[in-house]
């Protein structure tokens, strides 16, 4: 049994690593580090509330019974999921801190003597607002959670789910939460407990199905944020300075990179997350649009322009991680360098399911992380580049989002990919992308399309060059 | 008067978004995948909550709807922790920088 003065500061210190955890993502040199880092204050945080405990009655089995099965499923998870299912499993993983920070919330309203939190009837008032905002944002995030998991697993339609009255519903919903605290922490009554519980999961539920497939990042981020934000309630609740400070880095990280995310759309955060963008304007935009002619090829084309470029940039997409086909677009790149045409890659910073999604599957297939740029970096090399090779990416090279004021998308960084002297466009066929408008690089003079899957397409232009 | 505890905690909380703020805006861009798992992971610090609310207090029987409770946010916040930093330690492993003698 150690001192609680003790065990604070080693709660500290493990808040300290875990900072220098996120500080190693400053560089992939030094970010193998601060994952150790991070590893080891979880293992501190750990033996030291063991220790600080110090009671190893009949219960102390269980529980590491309980942390033996949640270890291997987690280690099995990670050493079996493929790359392109990244966002998914990440969604997974928010659920369970939200469900976590729930549980825990439950147990100590049960039981809050073992928390030194009061009786049950008597929670001290502190403790109990702070209980029930953990509880109600983990729950939020458990929800919601399940929702993206479940339309980036592709279980539940990508597309928007929109009804009447759906915002003022949210609305008074939410005032039902704040009123609700207010009741649990003025009666103490453990009706209006189980009650916000069962309100908050209904909220997040009812937060993310109108939000379709291509913001997901936007709510992966924001959903990354809330997690964080229910830990720091819980950390208020236990007093546990490690909670507290991890609770605090996660809940801003999530808002920074949904801050980015919407920055790179051109849009409000509000703007995504009232949700059911690109669900009206589908239908009636491609239907009143005149057949414009389209350049189309085959590989032997591609190979051919691409043999006598001197350099090439590729723009790779979502539709890249569909096909898979991030491995064979190396091997084309790999054919391209022996060649002596110079290669590199521009990321969008929206490309993907979550934020450096693109990055991860390009380094899964070995593609160096210096050759690969996001789009501030590259966007002037346009210019002087011979050949775009568009794989699976569209709104984010429509050049309407410069011209056209009226279109949806106007204003958002668009990668100019229309500058090149040629450009090679991947793409099953020409329905337009998740903004739901016709990407005019189509039909651009120097545009050639390539009308197949993203992988067969790749592994043949490989065979003729 | 003493100040009330809760206000340092606070002042933690406060610092500690303001350090998440600078720490995570100098995270490169390439790197975003591997900070959302990551801080998934931290955030599963969480279990220290969940050990106590699986030891601590039980007055006789070991399993009550408390502990129960408790036992149960351990697995789910081990599952975190394991697959958390296993997966971005799997990820970090494949960024590679350009072989110089190609």
């Amino acid at each position: 049994m150690i001192s609680p003065n003790l065990s604070a500061i080693f709660y500290l210190i493990s808040g300290v690593l875990f900072i220098l955890a996120l500080r190693g993502l400053s560089s992939p040199e030094t970010s193998r580090k601060g994952n150790l880092f991070g590893i080891l204050g979880m293992v501190i945080a750990i033996i030291v509330t063991f220790l600080s405990i110090g009671n190893f009655s009949s219960g102390f089995i269980y529980v590491l019974i309980f942390l033996l099965i949640g270890g291997i499923v987690g280690a099995f998870i990670a050493y079996k999921i493929p790359m392109t299912a990244m966002p998914e499993l990440v969604a997974g993983f928010h659920s369970l801190v939200g469900l976590a920070a729930v549980f825990v919330a439950i147990s100590a309203f049960v039981n809050p003597e073992a928390f030194n939190l009061g009786f049950p009837g008597s929670i001290k008032l502190g403790s109990l607002i702070e209980m029930s905002i953990g509880a109600a944002v983990g729950a939020i995030t458990f929800s919601g959670s399940i929702i993206a998991f479940l339309k980036l697993q592709g279980l539940m339609s990508g597309s928007p789910i929109t009804f009447k009255g759906q915002h003022p519903l949210n609305a008074l919903i939410l005032i039902s939460i704040i009123i609700l605290i207010y009741l649990l922490c003025s009666t103490q009554s453990s009706n209006f407990f189980w009650l916000l519980l069962i309100v908050s999961f209904l909220i997040g539920f009812l937060l993310i199905i109108p939000i379709g497939g291509a913001d997901m990042p936007v709510v992966i981020s924001m959903l990354n944020s809330y997690s964080g934000w229910a830990a720091a309630g819980i950390g208020f609740t236990l007093e546990n300075t490690a909670l507290i400070i991890t609770g605090a880095l996660v809940g801003s990280s999530g808002a920074i990179l949904s801050y980015i995310m919407c920055k790179g759309m051109n849009r409000s955060f509000f703007n995504v997350i009232l949700g059911g963008f690109g669900a009206t304007d589908q239908n009636t935009k491609s239907e009143n649009k005149e057949q414009r002619p389209v350049k189309s090829g085959n590989a032997d084309d591609a190979a051919f322009l691409m043999k006598n470029a001197s350099s090439v940039i590729i723009v790779p997409g979502y539709g890249m991680a569909v096909a898979q086909a991030q491995h064979a677009l190396r091997e084309m790149v790999d054919t391209l360098k022996k060649n002596d045409i110079k290669v590199s890659y521009a990321i969008h910073p929206v490309a993907g399911r979550m934020p450096g999604h693109m990055n991860v599957l390009l380094a899964e297939a070995n593609v160096p992380y210096d050759e690969v740029f996001e789009l501030e970096e590259i966007n002037n090399d346009f210019a002087n580049a011979d050949v775009a090779f568009v794989i699976g990416a569209n709104d984010v090279t429509n050049p309407v989002a410069k011209t056209d004021p009226q279109s949806p998308i106007y204003g958002m960084p668009v990668l100019d990919v229309e500058k090149c002297k040629s450009v090679l466009f991947v793409k099953r066929s020409l329905s337009p992308g998740y903004a739901g408008i016709d990407n005019d690089l189509f039909y651009k003079e120097n545009t050639l399309m390539l009308f197949a899957d993203a992988k067969k397409m790749t592994e043949d232009i490989t065979k003729n060059l | 008067m003493e100040i009330d505890p809760l206000i340092f905690r606070l002042s933690i909380f406060i610092l500690s978004i303001f350090v998440g703020y600078y720490v995570v805006w100098s995270v490169t861009p390439s790197l975003h995948t591997p900070l959302m798992s990551v801080t998934n992971a931290i955030s599963s610090v969480i279990i220290v909550g969940a050990i106590i609310a699986g030891l601590a207090g039980n007055s006789g029987s070991v399993f009550n709807i408390s502990s129960i409770f408790g036992f149960l946010a351990i697995c789910l916040a081990a599952i975190n922790i394991f697959g958390g930093f296993l997966v971005t330690q799997r990820m970090l492993a494949m960024y590679k920088k350009k072989k110089k003698d190609k």
